[in-house]
């Protein structure tokens, strides 16, 4: 088993060992997240891999601008839309995470007004 | 009750036991379903033809201990994890059960005999370990030793310091 | 646009089975698939299936969505998969849009099977929408797809087969389960699943409900309280549970949407989990030549989505002319083998669901 890691330290939410399943984690795949860089691993979609991160907020309600995570995670709810690449509204948790992708949030519509 | 707690009465688990004690010197599957389920697959992978359920697959499973040879094929073959092999020998009560977590126990290890409530009873000796392959569906069946007096009682392992 | 003769929309239990028994009939077939991979929500299952030999019993979840796959191997010149594709428009006349990689398609069937599945519900309470917040399905996709706990200590919400079994999951997957919360006075799901939890130690707190979610930008305590038998909450009986991740498995309701769409003729029928279509025995909606199986027409488990999927296959193929080798012989043990699965306790809610939609169970 290669040795997991996120930029912050060693990657604690990956399960290493499972009684049922085996996770192959290989190849690292590096992105920016608000222009700070991050290590997913090739599989993760962009939501799995900024969740390994430490990122839990994903964007903010429209109208009360309150913070927003993943929910369904199967591309039901929309609490995961982020702007990837320079699109917006991308639902990260049925994307796949590529080398180089950069993920933003979303400036917030309330907090225009 | 039991719809309320998950835990079956001392009455419900003593009839899935053989009445007879002594029948339990050599080992037997003590099926604990206590509720109609749509599922058979007890029934379909026994050799011995000793467990039943019939036509309507929903029906609670019945077991001839005559025919019961303690196997242990049923142990891996539940879904619901629902079935152990229960024997006494020498004094002791030696079980079967199935076990899906990790760290696998090792043989000679002691661990702790935990009851239908969650609650640590005693410890216990890990006598065999049959490690979860394809065969099983990936599900470890792990052979303990403890005490007779808690025959009735056990139900499953736990590492020790994870009380 | 594209002519086929069936085009299935969704790629779990039901759409897969639906896909290889009109495939048999020798139909040309597009199966659309919103995931980058086949399978549905049975890739997630880590448990062992009940049911009988027939539903692939005793196998794990994931193992029995790599057979319905495999079963499609060698049908290369009929079978074309979508993945990544969502059908994002369905009308009366049988023609879908599907969107796939930036690019919109359209689709004509000459059937049409929805095997859309199903949403997870949510449930009122101050704070519910915090991150931490999840859907029971939302914790199987990170654990077992992905491999990410979802955090340190959860708190389950629901007694049902999805919130025991994700419990059981959350433990194989080192993350400690505080507390299963459970607003009836009984346990909703098999007791053995219940059982499995109760000897690991972990607390089921019955006839409670989440009264809200504490923290600021991330989930930290949830404060429970408890009901009394006509449900209404006991003040005074607040607890707080220190916790980061609360777990909603309060149920299903099917995703109904692209049958509204096109204009099928829907009911509201509570049992099967909210808006379903009238559907006739043989599966068939308002719209002719337009079927559905599986959690869209009534939230059930996996088994019976397996058999009817297999049915709505069959019967797209009949209506159309297509023959099944084995049609009759497999009608006959199709509509037993549901029958089979539904005629205990267990399948009650179900029976009754299916009496107000249709012709079945009459």
């Amino acid at each position: 088993m290669i040795k997991l890691k996120t930029v912050r330290g060693e990657a604690l939410m990956r399960i290493k060992e499972h009684p049922i399943l085996k996770f192959d984690y290989q190849n690292e795949i590096h992105f920016t997240y608000n222009n700070q860089a991050m290590i997913g691993y090739e599989g993760d979609t962009i939501a799995a891999a900024l969740y390994d991160n430490g990122i839990r907020h994903f964007s903010n309600s429209v109208v009360h601008d309150r913070p927003r995570g993943l929910y369904c995670a199967i591309g039901n709810c929309g609490s995961c839309y982020m702007r990837v690449n320079g699109v917006d509204n991308v639902k990260t948790c049925m994307t796949l995470l590529e080398e180089n992708m950069v993920v933003e949030s979303e400036v917030s519509v309330a907090s225009n007004d | 009750m039991i719809e309320k707690t998950a835990v079956a009465s001392k009455e419900m688990v003593r009839s899935r036991f053989p009445k007879d004690k002594d029948v339990l010197f050599r080992p037997k599957a003590i099926i604990e379903c206590y509720k109609e389920i749509p599922c058979n697959p007890c029934e379909t992978s026994c050799p011995f033809h000793a467990i039943t359920i019939g036509e309507d697959i929903n029906a609670i499973p019945q077991i001839d201990f005559d025919k019961c040879t303690g196997c242990g094929i049923c142990v891996h073959s539940c879904p619901g994890l629902a079935i152990m092999v229960a024997m006494i020998k020498n004094g002791k009560a030696y079980f079967k059960v199935p076990y899906e977590l990790l760290p696998i126990p090792l043989v000679g290890e002691r661990w702790l005999a935990v009851n239908r409530n969650g609650d640590v009873i005693s410890d216990c000796k890990i006598e065999q370990v049959m490690p979860g392959r394809k065969s099983t569906n990936t599900t470890t069946v792990v052979t303990v030793s403890l005490e007779q007096p808690y025959l009735y009682d056990f139900v499953t392992i736990r590492r020790p310091g994870d009380e | 646009m594209i002519k086929r003769d069936l085009v299935i929309v969704g790629g779990g239990p039901a759409g897969l089975s639906a896909a290889k028994v009109a495939l048999d009939a020798g139909m040309s077939v597009t199966l659309i698939e919103r995931f980058n991979q086949l399978g549905g929500q049975l890739i997630k299952q880590t448990h062992k299936f009940f049911g009988s030999q027939l539903q692939y019993a005793k196998t794990r979840g994931f193992d029995i969505a790599r057979i319905l796959i495999d079963d499609l191997k060698g049908y290369d010149d009929q079978l074309e998969i979508l993945l990544d594709a969502t059908c994002v428009g369905f009308y009366p006349d049988k023609v879908l849009t599907v969107y796939q990689y930036g690019k919109y398609m359209k689709y004509l069937g000459g059937s049409v099977i929805i095997a859309t599945g199903a949403s997870e519900k949510v449930l009122a309470f101050e704070n519910n929408d915090l991150p931490g917040i999840y859907g029971a399905g939302a914790i199987q996709t990170l654990m077992n797809i992905y491999g990410i706990k979802p955090g340190k200590e959860v708190v389950m919400v629901g007694s049902g087969n999805i919130g025991l079994i994700v419990s059981y999951q959350l433990i194989q997957a080192g993350v400690k389960v505080k507390a299963l919360v459970e607003a009836a006075s009984t346990i909703g799901g098999y007791l053995v699943h219940a059982s499995k939890l109760k000897r690991l130690g972990v607390g089921f707190l019955m006839n409670t409900t989440v009264k809200k979610a504490i923290g600021k930008d991330h989930l930290e305590k949830v404060v429970t309280v408890k009901l009394d038998d006509r449900w209404q909450e006991i003040p005074g009986s607040e607890s707080e549970i220190d916790a980061d991740v609360l777990c909603i498995s309060v149920g299903l309701s099917p995703l109904h949407q692209l049958l509204s769409m096109a204009g099928a003729h829907m009911l509201d029928v509570s049992e099967l989990g909210g808006l379903v279509p009238k559907k006739t025995c043989d599966y068939e909606t308002s719209i002719d030549h337009v079927y559905a199986c599986g959690d869209v027409t009534g939230i059930e488990e996996a088994s019976s989505a397996m058999v009817e999927g297999r049915i709505c296959g069959l019967m797209a193929a009949n209506h159309l002319g297509f023959k099944h080798p084995e049609a009759q012989s497999l009608e006959d043990d199709l509509n037993n083998q549901l029958c089979v699965l539904r005629q205990g306790p267990c399948g009650e809610k179900i029976r009754c669901g299916l009496k107000k939609v249709g012709e079945i169970y009459d």
